[in-house]
């Protein structure tokens, strides 16, 4: 018998992130833009998805790709209903996408004349920021009523994210939300990205995030 | 939760290394785990026990190096461990700080019996 080291230093990942620049070779091939959206549960995911599809559409042409831990259809069902192709992952049970799941959700998808793909993700902090899905663009929803402390509670979904949009703005009255503390823990973690500030109740601030999402489009 | 998937890919990524290097059982895995990874290791033990059970990995030893998040302080240039959250210099108290390590997730190396 005999014992030996191998030395190996990979990512642990790296199976996952192969998969997720695969996805964004298929995506490039057809020049759609692809966008990763996570939050905790209630932050506002699926409505800033219902009102970015009001703003760009049908001039963008848009699919979405809705995560969910189980086959409930009402987020899908809302997208649909405003005449978009939808696509449900059913993670079953698990707390995040990964780039396997992407894939198939892609593949179920008609992309032929599309613009834009979005990507809701699964609704939690923690578990998504770990998986890459191959996306142009990644992206966290905070809301108002999650408090002011979030980046300092859960600074990993904050590092590896492209912008971020803070809705619900129009409760900043009723609620003690410091947007300079939210604003420097951003700042430390993830320095230089844009911060969105939208309400989807009343639209303030929506276009800056519609502006520079087409922005992205045109860039590519 | 995600534990399970990276317990996977850590089980696959395990096994095609000692399949590679005509090993007869991995004995042990040297993990290297940064704090920011958001990463269990008890989660990881858990899941591992199970799932590499009936694997060339079965009964093999978990070795976890855990990182700390270091960073730096852009106001007097300390370094300094991240204590848990996010919270100012320790030295001067200045908030413009920049993260230099903590995210590593990595499989060093393996030992094999061949």
């Amino acid at each position: 018998m005999v014992n030996s080291k191998i030395q190996i230093v990979e990512n642990i990942l790296s199976a996952n992130d192969r998969i997720a620049e695969e996805n964004l070779d298929f995506l490039n091939a057809r020049n759609i833009l692809a966008v990763n959206i996570m939050a905790s549960p209630g932050a506002g995911k699926t409505s800033v998805i219902l009102q970015t599809i009001k703003s760009l559409a049908p001039e963008t042409r848009i699919a979405v790709i809705e995560g969910d831990t189980a086959p409930v259809t009402i987020d899908a069902d809302k997208v649909s209903n405003l005449g978009i192709p939808v696509t449900q992952i059913n993670t079953g049970g698990n707390c995040h996408l990964d780039a396997m799941m992407v894939r198939k959700g892609l593949q179920s998808l008609d992309l032929e004349n599309t613009d834009l793909v979005i990507i809701e993700n699964v609704g939690n902090l923690v578990c998504p920021a770990s998986f890459k899905l191959g996306t142009h663009v990644s992206l966290v929803i905070a809301s108002v009523p999650e408090g002011d402390d979030k980046p300092y509670k859960y600074p990993g979904i904050y590092r590896g994210i492209d912008c971020l949009i803070l809705n619900k703005t129009d409760l900043l009255p009723y609620i003690d939300f410091d947007q300079n503390y939210f604003r420097k823990g951003i700042e430390v973690l993830n320095p230089g990205i844009p911060v969105f500030p939208v309400s989807c109740k009343t639209l303030e601030g929506f276009s800056v995030w519609t502006d520079w999402l087409c922005s992205k489009m045109q860039g590519k | 939760m995600h534990e399970l998937s990276i317990t996977e890919s850590l089980l696959n990524t395990a096994s095609d290394y000692a399949r590679k290097n005509q090993a007869k059982k991995v004995t042990v895995l040297n993990l290297v785990i940064g704090e920011l990874s958001g990463i269990v290791d008890e989660s990881i033990q858990f899941y591992w026990d199970m799932i590499s059970e009936n694997s060339i990995c079965e009964r093999s030893i978990l070795h976890f190096d855990k990182r700390k998040a270091i960073m730096i302080c852009m106001s007097c240039q300390k370094e300094f461990e991240l204590a848990g959250e996010l919270s100012p210099c320790p030295s001067c108290s200045s908030m413009d700080l920049k993260f230099l390590s903590g995210n590593e997730f990595l499989l060093e190396s393996i030992e094999i019996e061949k």
